[in-house]
Order: C-alpha cells, then sequence, then structure tokens
C-alpha cells in the first residue's frame, strides 16, 4: 500500500491534534441505549442507523481509509496517519466503526487482488457505510473446518446458483455483500481445490437470514440460507478453485497478520485501568477490594499482560527483534488479545461480590452489567475468526514447525 | 494509573551487538562445552572471558573515558540474551551490575581505578543479600576505626565470589547507607563458602566480612533509591540472561516433538503437547517484549517510575516464562527427562536458580501493585 510515502513527524504531531480536536467536537451523544463494545454486536436497526451514520461522518471528515487509493474513496496517506487517527478514536472511547467485514477483511482483499471493476463497485462504499458487508464462511456442522464446506455454486450461464447455509453470518441481516466461500466443484482430489470464492450480493431472490440470539440474549448474527439463489458469475472473485487461497489471505486480515485495513475501532478496547477503577468502590472482607494481597497480585498478572500485548504490537515492527520468529507475535495476536480479555472479564465478575450475580437490566448491576455483558460477548472473539483452539494450532504449526493433528 | 508508556526501540549497535553476540556464544559454548564447565571451580572459561573482555563486552555500560564503549544497558541486554541461549556462563551480568555501582554511586577516584579495570576484564561483584529475603534490609555495619573502615557481618549468596577480584558490599555506616569496596586479596581464603547451587553452571558463596579493615575511601554513601536501581538494572540484566535460556529451552523442547515417535506418531502432533509449548512461545514473546521496552527505557533517561515498571514486569514474566518452559521440557521428554543426560535438567535447574536472581515474580508484582494500584 502507502507505507513508503515519506511524511514529515511534525506533520503527525499535528495531525494527532487536529484528529483529536475534530473528535471531541463531533463525538456522538449518548444514544441513551447501551452501545455495542464490538461489531458482533449490532442487533436493532435502531443501533445500526447509529453506527452507521457516525461511520459516514468519520470518513466525510477523512479519518478512515486514509491509506487506501483515493480514486477508491481512501485518502492516499502514509498508514500512519490512520493508525494515529484508530489511536485517538480508541483513547477518546468514540463508538465502533462497525462494518468491520468490508473495512477490515472484504476491503484490504479486493485492493491487494481485486480487478478494477471490483474496487470501483465496492470500495468506496465500505467506507462510506453505504453498503454493509458479510462474511459466509462458516456451516452449520462446519465451524472451524472450511476444506468441508457444502455450500454449492453451479454455473449456469452468466449466473451462479447457490444452494446451502451458512452460520453465525454477523451482520447476515443488513449486509448488501457477502464474501462467500461455496463449492463449485464436488469431486475434487483434494477438498480444498473445489472451493471458490465470490463477492455476492444479499439482496436476491432465493437468500434469507435468521437472526439468531446469543448467549447474552442480544441479536448480532444470523443464519444464511440458499435457495436456488442467483448471482451474477461476476461475482466471482479470481477463478473458480481459487477459494481456498483467498479465504486464507481473508483469515489474515480478519486475524491482524496482514496489513490493509481501512482503520476504524472494531471494539471498543477495554483496559485494565477500567477494571481497577472498577474494584476501587468494592469491599472484601470489609476492607477495600483494592488493599487485598490476592487480588493485588491477580490484578498486576493482569496489567503484565496487558502491556506485554499491546509492547508486542511495537516489537512486531521491529525485524530485528522478531528475527527468531518472525510471525510469531502476528500470528499469535488475536489469541493474546482475545484470551487476555476473556479472562480479564469474567475475574472482573468474580471481584463484583454477591452484584457479580446481577445482569444487564437490573439496576443495581454495576456499571449496568457491562462486565457481565463484555464477558459473555467475548466469546464472539475467541471463538469467531478461528477459535483459540485452532489458533494455538496455527502458533504451534507454522511459527514452531509442529507437526499437525 | 501509570501503565502507558509502551517506549520500544532497537538501535544499530544493539543490532551489531546481537549478532556478534549470537555468534560468539553459538561457536563457544556448545552443549558440551557447557557440560564440561558444570564440575570446574569457577564455572567458566577464563579464555571465553577473555574473549569477550576483547570484544568490549565487559566495557558496554562503562563510559569511554575510562575505557569503555559507553553503549549502555540496552546494548548489553542482547548480548546476556544470547549467553542465556547458549548458556554461555562469564561473569558478565555480576561485573557489570558492579560497574553500575561505581558509576552510579562511586567517587571519582573510584572510578578512575575500578571502571578501567572493570574495562579491561577484572571481576566485581555485589555483595547485598544477608538472608534470603530480597526485601529485607541491611544489618551488616561499617564501623569508623580511627580514620579506616571496619566490616562487620557476613554477605550470603555473592555471585562469582570466588572469582571476584573485587567486592562491594552493602552495609550501614551510622544511619547512613553505604557500599564498602574489598579487595579480593583482603578475605582469607576460608572466609568463602562456595554453595551448592541447583544450577550447576553457575557459582555463588558466602562472604564473612568479619574484622576486615578497609581504607576510608573505599567507602561510598548511597541513597536507598540507588540501590533499589541498581537491583532493577540487575533483575533486567537477568530477565534477559532467562528470557534467552527459555529460547533454547523451547528450541530444546520443539527438536523433541518433531522427531520422537509414538503410537506411530510425532508426539508433536498431539495438542496435549503442542498447546502448552505455543504457550511457552507466547510467554517468552511477552518476556522479550518486556525486556526490550525495559532496555529502551534504561538508555532514554535517568531511572522514572515507568523504568522500574518496566524492569520488574521484565522481571516478573521473565520467570515464569522460563520456570514454565523448564518444567514441560522435561515432562515432554518422559523418561529421558529424568535423566541427567537430557539437556532439559539444566534449563529446569537455571530457572529455579534464575528466579531468585534480583527478585522472584511476587516480589516484583508486590511492588508493582504498589506502583500501579495507587490512587
Amino acid at each position: 500500500m502507502t507505507n513508503e510515502l515519506r511524511y514529515d513527524e511534525t506533520d503527525i504531531d499535528e495531525f494527532r491534534k487536529e484528529v483529536s480536536a475534530w473528535l471531541q467536537a463531533n463525538k456522538p451523544r449518548d444514544p441513551g441505549f447501551l452501545l455495542p463494545q464490538t461489531f458482533l454486536e449490532i442487533g436493532s436497526e435502531e443501533v445500526l442507523d447509529f453506527l452507521r451514520e457516525w461511520q459516514f461522518k468519520v470518513w466525510s471528515a477523512g479519518y478512515l481509509g486514509m491509506a487506501w487509493p483515493r480514486e477508491y474513496g481512501g485518502g492516499g496517506l502514509p498508514i500512519i496517519y490512520q493508525q494515529i487517527a484508530d489511536e485517538e478514536m480508541k483513547r477518546l472511547r468514540v463508538p465502533i466503526l462497525f462494518n468491520v467485514i468490508g473495512l477490515g477483511w472484504a476491503g484490504p482483499l479486493i485492493i491487494n487482488m481485486g480487478n478494477d471493476y471490483e474496487k470501483k463497485t465496492y470500495l468506496k462504499n465500505i467506507l462510506s457505510a453505504e453498503d454493509i458487508w458479510c462474511q459466509g464462511f462458516s456451516e452449520p456442522n462446519h465451524g472451524s473446518d472450511l476444506g468441508s464446506i457444502q455450500t454449492q455454486a453451479k454455473r449456469e450461464g452468466d449466473e451462479y446458483i447457490i444452494n446451502g447455509n451458512k452460520i453465525w453470518t454477523t451482520l447476515g441481516n443488513f449486509a448488501k455483500y457477502m464474501i462467500l466461500l461455496a463449492r463449485t466443484e464436488p469431486k475434487t482430489e483434494r477438498r480444498y481445490d473445489g472451493l471458490s470464492f465470490f463477492l455476492a450480493p444479499m439482496k436476491v431472490k432465493g437468500i434469507s437470514t435468521k437472526p439468531i440470539q446469543k448467549l447474552t440474549g442480544e441479536y448480532g448474527f444470523t443464519e444464511t440460507f440458499f435457495e436456488d439463489a442467483r448471482i451474477p458469475a461476476s461475482s466471482l472473485m479470481g477463478e473458480e478453485g481459487w477459494g481456498w487461497r483467498i479465504a486464507m489471505l481473508t483469515l489474515q486480515y480478519e486475524r491482524g497478520a496482514e496489513a490493509g485495513a481501512a482503520g476504524g475501532p472494531a471494539m471498543t478496547p477495554i483496559y485494565m485501568s477500567d477494571l481497577i477503577a472498577m474494584t476501587r468502590k468494592i469491599t472484601r472482607e470489609n476492607e477495600p477490594l483494592i488493599s487485598d494481597p490476592v487480588t493485588r497480585d491477580e490484578l498486576v498478572k493482569f496489567m503484565i499482560e496487558e502491556k506485554a500485548i499491546l509492547l508486542g504490537e511495537k516489537r512486531a515492527n521491529v525485524p530485528q527483534l522478531c528475527s527468531d520468529y518472525p510471525r510469531s507475535l502476528s500470528l499469535s495476536h488475536k489469541l493474546r488479545t482475545s484470551e487476555h480479555f476473556r479472562k480479564m472479564r469474567q475475574y472482573a465478575i468474580t471481584l463484583q461480590g454477591a452484584k457479580g450475580g446481577l445482569y444487564v437490566g437490573d439496576d443495581e448491576a454495576i456499571q449496568g452489567g457491562f462486565w457481565q455483558r463484555a464477558y459473555l460477548n467475548n466469546f464472539g472473539i475467541t471463538i469467531g475468526g478461528g477459535t483459540s483452539q485452532i489458533q494455538t494450532n496455527i502458533v504451534a504449526e507454522h511459527v514452531l514447525g509442529l507437526p499437525k493433528d | 494509573m501509570k501503565n502507558t508508556n509502551l517506549e520500544l526501540a532497537f538501535t544499530e549497535e544493539q543490532s551489531m551487538v546481537m549478532d556478534a553476540a549470537k555468534e560468539f556464544c553459538r561457536e563457544n559454548s556448545d552443549i558440551k562445552t557447557v557440560r564440561a564447565l558444570l564440575s570446574s571451580e569457577l564455572g567458566f572459561n577464563m579464555e571465553i572471558w577473555t574473549k569477550m573482555v576483547e570484544l568490549g563486552w565487559s566495557g558496554i555500560t562503562i563510559p569511554e573515558s575510562f575505557g569503555g564503549t559507553d553503549l549502555g544497558i540496552s546494548a548489553l541486554i542482547p548480548v546476556v540474551e544470547n549467553m542465556g541461549h547458549y548458556l554461555l556462563t562469564a561473569p558478565l551480568i555480576t561485573s557489570a551490575i558492579a560497574a553500575q555501582a561505581i558509576l552510579h554511586c562511586g567517587t571519582t577516584e573510584l572510578k578512575d581505578i575500578w571502571l578501567s579495570r572493570l574495562a579491561k576484564g577484572c571481576i566485581g561483584t555485589l555483595a547485598i543479600l544477608e538472608n534470603e529475603d530480597i526485601g529485607s534490609a541491611v544489618t551488616m555495619t561499617a564501623i569508623d576505626k580511627g580514620g579506616k573502615i571496619e566490616l562487620r557481618g557476613r554477605k550470603i549468596l555473592v555471585s562469582d565470589a570466588a572469582a571476584a577480584d573485587f567486592f562491594l558490599a552493602l552495609c550501614k555506616f551510622e544511619t547512613d547507607l553505604v557500599l564498602v569496596l574489598v579487595s579480593s586479596d583482603q578475605i582469607k581464603s576460608d572466609c568463602i563458602l562456595e554453595r551448592k547451587l541447583i544450577d550447576e553452571t553457575k557459582r555463588a558463596g558466602d562472604i564473612d566480612f568479619n574484622g576486615v579493615v578497609v581504607d576510608a575511601n573505599a567507602m561510598v554513601k548511597v541513597t536507598p533509591r540507588s540501590i533499589k536501581d541498581l537491583k532493577l538494572i540487575g533483575a533486567l540484566l537477568h530477565a534477559a540472561e532467562a528470557t534467552g535460556c527459555c529460547s533454547a529451552t523451547l528450541d530444546n523442547i520443539v527438536s523433541y516433538l518433531t522427531t520422537r515417535t509414538q503410537f506411530g506418531r510425532l508426539i508433536g502432533s498431539y495438542q496435549a503437547l503442542k498447546h502448552p509449548t505455543a504457550e511457552i512461545l507466547i510467554q517468552m514473546d511477552s518476556a522479550k517484549s518486556l525486556i526490550y521496552h525495559a532496555a529502551t527505557l534504561t538508555s532514554s533517561s535517568n531511572f522514572c517510575i515507568d523504568t522500574e515498571i518496566a524492569c520488574r514486569m521484565a522481571k516478573a514474566q521473565a520467570n515464569d516464562a522460563l520456570l514454565f518452559a523448564g518444567d514441560r521440557a522435561v515432562q515432554f521428554h518422559g523418561g529421558m527427562g529424568f535423566t541427567y543426560e537430557c539437556d532439559a535438567q539444566l534449563y529446569i535447574r537455571r530457572a529455579q536458580w534464575a528466579q531468585h536472581q534480583y527478585g522472584d515474580s511476587q516480589h516484583h508484582r508486590f511492588h508493582l501493585a504498589e506502583l500501579l494500584l495507587k490512587d
């Protein structure tokens, strides 16, 4: 992309001030409902409209897609600008930029290997949030094992006819496009070879979605059904049989192991400072919880882990310090962060005493049940995009060179 | 709440030192050499130490005016990390800490004499522990004896005691905290008691300083703050050595898991073994990130609270990573792991020893809690 463009340190400092001032002036007011912490948690039109408007505003101001090419709605700037804008957005805790599958996965993929038509058609509307994107990889009974995909795509004239089911389709009921992995060749020697990758329209006859209720009680993703759905043959990305390779590349974007995302926070970060702030208001054995030695030791352990993760993101940019296992930090990033969040969010509930048993909707719940909801929703990231167990296999096999199961 | 400093830089000097150190340690410390030194008196090979001095490593943290290269602690980190990886033992960390003590606390006269000597390979060691508690107060005393200084007390587990040319003993002088420089020829040989360490590559001894008399100019007043900073440097250097060792432990495990077959499969294909192995890598990566962050802060300015946080986090993480790696290395080797012949014993023993050099994990987390959980 545009990493090699030159920039000036003073420009960077000025830019940080500029974006920070803009965000403070334009940060949306409290909408009166709990905002989603991640893009996996958008369950109503009301929330969607709010986030759509916010993303459009950020993009219009020039703070999204800053490193994407200008002709496709981007800013054509060095990636450092987007990184700074992202840092400021996280720091100021503005709402998430929700169109993540477009911004972070489909978009970079299209920039990387899409043709001119695809770039012109899709990129700008991903940034502006006009087109919402979803992903059709997982199928019922084939969560982690993408090689077993059964959904069929059969070529007929200028169209493909799609039949099958997808599941865990985040934003499925709102999306205009889907990155779809389907089988174009039923009988191949290696099961991966028969797969193809589509940039498929969702609003066609024969595609229907059914919202799935999550363990939090909320909605956010769907099961998606294809019944003789006809999509244009031009939806095929690359050639038939390339599906597996393109899907693996997409997963690299999804897991943050490949750069190229348009930017913007996909989730509201929850830091140890938030947990520590919570503990200050709680007592244990009639003493302030924060003075309990066991709790203190545990909190510090989490803080070390948090700091190591944040520093790892920095070290990943220093090749000399990654020479022993060059891909280690990038391939383990999702695993480390999602597991860290899972454990620390659960610990927050443990520290709440009896009130830890309350949930969103109870007016006595600490911070409105923020931690309970955050913990349960966190399984979206320890499971989605490849479970932590699969991620551990990937680290062991691709970084350490251990044999497959 | 101060945990937001994420500075991490790596200089050209560090990079060059890292490459040179890796090559040197690989060439001079294969496992056979390491094992041959286990039963030696000093635990290291003086010829190798001389070569390291010639490469300038004994003077990395010493200013040029005293014969050093003045590259700072941050450039020493990659050296000790590689020494840890190849289990190359030499009094480098021991002497570097003594050099830091003189550099930051010494008089001009002490610096002139001793820093130049340290740069040339003279071995100095800090004598601070009096019991097993690194957090305990100093009780050894220095008293005025007609213009001279007489010492009363003992120090335990002094690194490289038998090889040292001089000691820096932490004492009380009236109400002041002082460091007293004692040349090894002032200590009778029966006043050094060599301890038997769990890590056979390392050497340490207890020293009876009772009755030793030195000139008044061998004593310098120090602040609790400067002693704390010295201990933090010690913790950071040992963290780097431990993490180097952790990477060798991981290599050792991976090598076994990718060659040993059971039930018709390479044992590395079993998730019961491969997942903890990936976890070792993750823990080691964390330690490494924290160490190079701390190294960056030690070179940027005076020790600030962020530097203290960084050094303590680095040591706590490095301890735990190596303890886990060493433990799993033995277990995963099965019956072989239980033998002296298997190299896993070297790593698990190093892990037990290393965790206690300048503070175990709980010690550092205790102090981190004080720093990080303040209102």
